[in-house]
């Protein structure tokens, strides 16, 4: 059976970034830029993806905008036909390179909040100063006509600011907010029990995303992700294992998933070793877990397994000590009750302990 | 770069166009019409990427539903309706505006 192509890849161009967010899922050991991969082969990446059907391609990190090709990248992936989306915290953008960026053909850019007012920023991100930018990147962005996207990631510490936020983003002129929960990988997962909200503040926030989808309908798309802790069911992850979805990280190992890395056993190759669209298919990564056969055997028999295909592989070795094992978030796992109640715990700690993302290494 | 801080409400006189940076196209993998917008991606259903290649900028919704009742040999009225109800819906989707 011959496997369809993913729809997305998702290049993370560096792991370096000026901000030091505690809620960071990008990897504790992070690839060092000298080892990242050149722009001749992100641009034949580039190419792969483009004649193996991939149709969006999100140019992430780190912060991608510490790459002096981005530009280049970007006019190449336009070039191919792909749908471009740049997903940044703004800090190092001005004017002149937004201009630069349209012109090459950027389409959307995903600005990201970690909270309305500077303080709040600067307590998350370890970087001062980083809200007044983005504030002012919106407006070039605006301004030059691209499509705007406003992240908010959310935590115990912001989530009394949804509604802020959500208006804040409808003042930048965002076609779409994202009220974003933290998912608890990486550096998120270290810092757990310093960001998970209560359920009482989860609950509040999900009636104020409610209330302003009512208001906002045809203006603004509000995109809700909860913090799967406190839900039923898992969330499907990057819409199903190796289903629609290819991660390549800085040095160009090819991921389903960017925190695949974290299972141990499980090998993956670099797009400098092998095409695209043979990793995509063959390597033995995204076979392990792929479509209903490389799910635990609950969720082979579940009703929802077409739905959340069988939520995170990561998380179910993060929580439960196997990645074959039933995502814990979901209320079939043996595991469920534990993990509430370990949120519940954390989220009343009152800890404010972060500790901050490193830098990568040169 | 969004509306102007209201809702389209798309009508027979409506004349409709897709969002800046939002493209309809066919993928020549899969054979079939997708739409491409700011992360996310819809797939039309036959009928709905019949409607979507008509729209241009240009005609109106009356027009384009005379152009597919007569094309498919349907009542005009519910073929407007129809219309209404997928512009409607992508319209609030951030998609389509008029």
């Amino acid at each position: 059976m011959t496997v369809p192509p993913p729809l997305a890849l998702m290049m993370e161009l560096t792991h370096r970034c000026p901000l030091r967010c505690a809620y960071c899922s990008n990897p504790l050991a992070l690839e060092p830029a000298s080892q990242e991969l050149d722009t001749a082969s992100w641009r034949r990446v580039l190419d792969q993806a483009a004649a193996m059907g991939i149709l969006q391609v999100h140019f992430s990190g780190g912060e991608p905008t510490v790459r002096s090709d981005l530009e280049d990248l970007v006019g190449h992936a336009a070039s191919v036909g792909l749908y471009t989306n740049l997903i940044t915290s703004g800090v190092l953008l001005d004017s002149l390179r937004i201009d630069a960026l349209a012109a090459r053909g950027l389409e959307h850019v995903q600005l990201g909040f970690q909270d309305c007012d500077p303080a709040g920023s600067e307590s998350i991100s370890g970087f001062r100063g980083g809200f007044e930018r983005k504030i002012k990147v919106a407006g070039w962005l605006r301004q030059r006509g691209l499509a705007l996207t406003v992240n908010a990631v959310m935590t115990r510490h912001n989530a009394v600011r949804a509604g802020a936020l959500i208006d804040l983003a409808a003042e930048l002129g965002a076609r779409r907010v994202e009220i974003a929960n933290v998912q608890y990988y990486g550096w998120g997962l270290l810092n757990r029990a310093a960001l998970m909200p209560t359920r009482d503040q989860l609950i509040e926030m999900t009636a104020v995303v409610e209330a302003a989808r009512q208001r906002l309908t045809g203006i603004m798309v509000i995109d809700y992700v909860i913090p799967d802790y406190y839900a039923k069911r898992p969330k499907a992850c990057m819409g199903g294992w190796a289903r629609r979805f290819v991660n390549v990280t800085p040095t160009g190992r090819v991921l389903p998933c960017h925190a695949a890395e974290t299972i141990p056993d499980l090998a993956f190759d670099r797009v400098c070793d092998r095409p695209l669209a043979e990793i995509w298919t063959d390597n033995m990564a995204f076979q392990k877990y792929r479509g209903i056969k490389g799910m635990p055997a609950t969720c082979q028999h579940c009703d929802h397994r077409e739905i959340d295909w069988g939520g995170c592989r990561c998380q179910a070795l993060a929580l439960a000590g196997a990645a074959d094992a039933v995502d814990p978030t979901c209320e079939r796992s043996p595991n469920h009750d534990e993990i509430q109640a370990i949120a519940a715990r954390e989220a009343m700690t009152g800890r404010t302990d972060f500790v901050y993302r490193q830098r990568s290494l040169g | 770069m969004t509306g102007n801080g209201r809702r389209v409400v798309i009508g027979a006189s409506s004349v409709p166009r897709f969002l800046p940076h939002v493209r309809f196209q066919h993928d020549p993998v899969r054979d079939r019409w997708i739409v491409l917008a700011p992360e996310r991606m819809f797939v039309p259903d036959d009928i709905a990427a019949e409607i979507l290649q008509r729209v241009d900028g240009a005609r109106t919704v009356a027009t384009l539903a005379g152009d597919l009742a007569q094309d498919f040999d349907a009542p005009a009225a519910t073929v407007t309706l129809d219309i209404i109800t997928l512009l409607q819906d992508l319209a609030d989707k951030m998609v389509i505006t008029a």
